[in-house]
């Protein structure tokens, strides 16, 4: 049997239950993107998109799927301490796939603003949901896109009104939790209204030490001169899998920051899309990935200039150590008529080990002639003269060689905003390097 | 304190010390002179134990210790200084994080807890004022854009914090400006105790100068080929090395 048979099958089996336990705007698409999944097929690595990682592979095991949604018995509020000193956030959970919405935060967000299921959101605001969901994640042409809107019943919606701006950051753990091997299916919405502003902040941890399988989608909607700041933090183990897929769409003058931070994982494969729908608008994509050990880490990224005027901004940065593998794609596109682009791609990888493989694959396609755009890849190893003159001064070549993967870091660390979490966010890719990160520090249930 | 008997090492392949013997007593300070590829670089190197270099034969002992046994960092913590001809440069590694790894690791070798936080930026603030390094260099990344003068300046800022008991310095004066050359020198000169030694490698007699040198040493293809007082500094001044080439080469 074919990887894909096993979740065809789940879905025909289980058509009704979904639905019964999910909502109607998300119901409404199964049925196209079962059929789009059928056609598809998991891509393989001839699939351009997917040249780097073997998604087959990761999805031939037999997971469970808690379609039933039975509750796990866990308050997160109890059982998890996210410490990062001196940001008060407006923290959420996420169980799984699930929002966990027994106890909420007690700072109150400004009015309009809404943080919740988005199962919930698709009864109590249908309009704004059906407006939004699957508008940009399309199921014909990605058969995890489709795999994920197939399955999916429920996730996470944030929704900014009009000229909003949330001071406080807001946070959302998401949680992964069982006792035997898990498929998680998950859909985040995140939309911000003309001239709203927000700063959320992603983490993803595992509580059990089990075999966990992830795919997430997130669609973001930035309208008009909206600000987004969106953080992603995978701390998990070796054994999660987590693809996760995400689409921005940005209106014009809108600026949107996405920094993603693969810090312990499995086997990680992000893909970022975004579209620069209107004129003025900035983008700016950061990463930071850690990997060592047989970790794997897969970003792939499509910035679409449609439009003139726009800005975009990537930066990249991977220290891979032991046999670990990282890719790195990034698709700039510069379409007819999208003038005064000005765009910048750039990726840095530091191989600690000879045995560490990194793929590196900046692309510019440009369309248009008043431009200014640059892109640029380079893969190191460690500079060996750096190490020796350390070590005359007496450090010795495992904290030497621990200062230059830091320092080699730190310029996408740098680069992040919000004092209090770069901070943190230091001490935790230190950590890291020390070796005292091989599991979850966030969450005190799996220490 | 040092103790160097017939070493042999190669780099590459090629050999290029050719059996060196040196003995330095604690307080002395010898000089080292000799042409361009003579093996000076490579003789501080292969006592530093840049793994680049292969030592193919001979001993050498630093305050009873067998020095070529022990890794880079721990001849360090004995107390083994390189200030180096071409010093490094580390982009993203902050001076204060280099050196606070540095004194700290010395500390914890001689079984001392490590340094506060506030004791530490004094100590920076301290040794900074001995060779007069400019605050705003201690607070870049190691070296990264630091003008030649001001990375020999940087150097001996680290051995002082560092306090070794033997010092090579390869070519500290090459650089540095008259002015500058004159406080790096009275720096090195107020470190010096009667314990501490140094063998210092240069081309000049200006730098010598200052450090007054009980022995200078002429180092030629690999091997020393003549030893003297300071005089003999002078004379290589005045006259360069073919006389000493020709007095070789007649034994
Ligand atoms: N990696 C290498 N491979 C081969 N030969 C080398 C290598 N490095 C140095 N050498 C050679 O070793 C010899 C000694 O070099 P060394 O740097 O020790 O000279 P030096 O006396 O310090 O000269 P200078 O006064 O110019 O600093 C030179 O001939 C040099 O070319
Ligand atoms: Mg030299």
């Amino acid at each position: 049997m074919n990887s894909e048979q096993q979740y065809l099958d789940l879905f025909t089996a289980n058509r009704e239950l979904i639905d019964r336990n999910s909502a109607v705007a998300m119901n409404a698409l199964r049925e196209q993107a079962f059929a789009d999944f059928a056609r598809l097929g998991f891509p393989t690595r001839k699939v351009e998109r997917y040249k780097y990682t073997d998604v087959a592979e990761a999805f031939a095991p037999d997971y469970g799927v808690n379609l039933k949604r039975v509750e796990f018995a866990v308050n997160p509020y109890e059982a998890f301490r996210c410490d990062v000193p001196n940001l008060s956030t407006s923290l959420y959970f996420m169980l799984n796939d699930a929002f966990w919405e027994k106890a909420l935060p007690s700072a109150a967000l400004p009015p309009g603003v809404v943080v919740c299921s988005l199962r919930r959101a698709a009864q109590e605001f249908p309009e704004k949901v059906e407006a939004c969901y699957g508008r940009l994640a399309r199921t014909g042409k990605d058969a995890l896109n489709a795999l994920n809107t197939m399955l999916a019943q429920d996730g996470l919606f944030v929704y900014v009104p009009r000229g909003v701006a949330v001071e406080r950051t807001i946070q959302v753990v998401n949680l992964l939790r069982s006792d035997v091997g898990l498929m998680v299916n998950r859909r985040v919405l995140v939309v911000l209204e003309e001239g709203a502003q927000a700063r959320l902040l992603f983490c993803d941890h595992a509580m059990d030490d089990r075999d966990f399988l992830t795919t997430q989608i997130v669609e973001v909607f930035a309208g008009e001169n909206s600000h987004l700041e969106l953080y992603e933090l995978e701390e998990t183990h070796v054994k999660n899998r987590r693809f996760s897929n995400m689409y921005v769409d940005q209106q014009r003058d809108s600026v949107v920051s996405l920094y993603n931070f693969t810090l312990h994982n499995g086997l990680t494969r992000n893909r970022t899309d975004v579209t620069l729908s209107g004129e003025g608008a900035e983008t700016n994509l950061y990463g930071g990935v850690i990997a060592d050990k047989e970790q794997h880490v897969d970003n792939n990224t499509l910035i679409d200039h449609r439009v003139g005027r726009c800005t975009s901004r990537q930066l990249y940065k991977y220290v891979m150590d032991d046999r670990s593998t990282g890719a790195f794609a990034g698709r700039v596109l510069v379409r007819h008529g999208a003038q005064q682009t000005v765009s910048e791609e750039r990726n840095a990888n530091l191989c600690a080990t000879p045995e560490a493989r990194m793929y590196s694959q900046p692309m510019l396609e440009i369309y248009a002639d008043d431009v200014k755009c640059s892109h640029g890849s380079t893969v190191g190893q460690m500079d060996e003269q750096a190490l020796f003159y350390m070590r005359q001064r007496g450090i010795s070549l495992d904290e030497a060689r621990m200062l230059l993967k830091f320092a080699f870091a730190g310029e996408v660390i740098d680069a992040i905003s919000l004092e209090a979490l770069r901070d943190r966010l230091r001490h935790l890719v230190e950590k890291r390097f020390r070796g005292e990160l091989s599991r979850c520090s966030g969450c005190r249930m799996c220490k | 304190m040092l103790e160097i008997r017939d070493l042999h090492a190669s780099i590459n392949g090629k050999e290029i010390l050719k059996g060196i013997d040196l003995t330095v007593k604690p307080g002395e300070i010898h000089a080292l002179m000799g042409q361009n590829g003579a093996g000076k670089s490579t003789l501080s190197n292969v006592l530093v134990g840049n793994p680049a270099y292969e030592v193919t034969r001979g001993s050498v002992t630093f305050n009873g210790k067998d020095l070529l046994a022990l890794k880079p960092e721990e001849r360090a913590h004995e107390g083994l200084f390189l200030s180096f001809q071409q010093p490094v440069e580390i982009p993203g590694v902050s001076m204060v994080n280099f050196m606070r790894a540095a004194v700290n690791a010395k500390r914890k070798y001689q079984g001392l807890e490590p340094m506060g936080a506030g004791d530490f930026l004094k100590m920076m603030r301290e040794k900074r004022k001995i060779v007069e390094l400019d605050s705003k260099l201690a607070n870049r990344s190691v070296n990264e854009g630091f003008s030649g003068g001001e990375k020999k300046r940087n150097e001996i800022f680290q051995m002082a914090m560092l306090e070794p008991k033997l010092s090579i310095l390869d070519e500290t004066d090459s650089g540095l400006d008259v002015d500058a050359l004159r406080i790096v020198a009275e720096g090195f000169n107020k470190l010096r105790t009667p314990e501490t030694s140094a063998l210092v490698i240069t081309h000049y007699q200006r730098l010598l100068d200052y450090l007054r040198p009980d022995v200078v040493h002429v180092l030629m293809a690999g091997r020393i080929v003549k030893t003297g007082g300071p005089e003999l500094a002078t004379e290589i001044e005045q006259r360069g090395f073919d006389w000493i080439k020709a007095e070789t080469e007649a034994v």
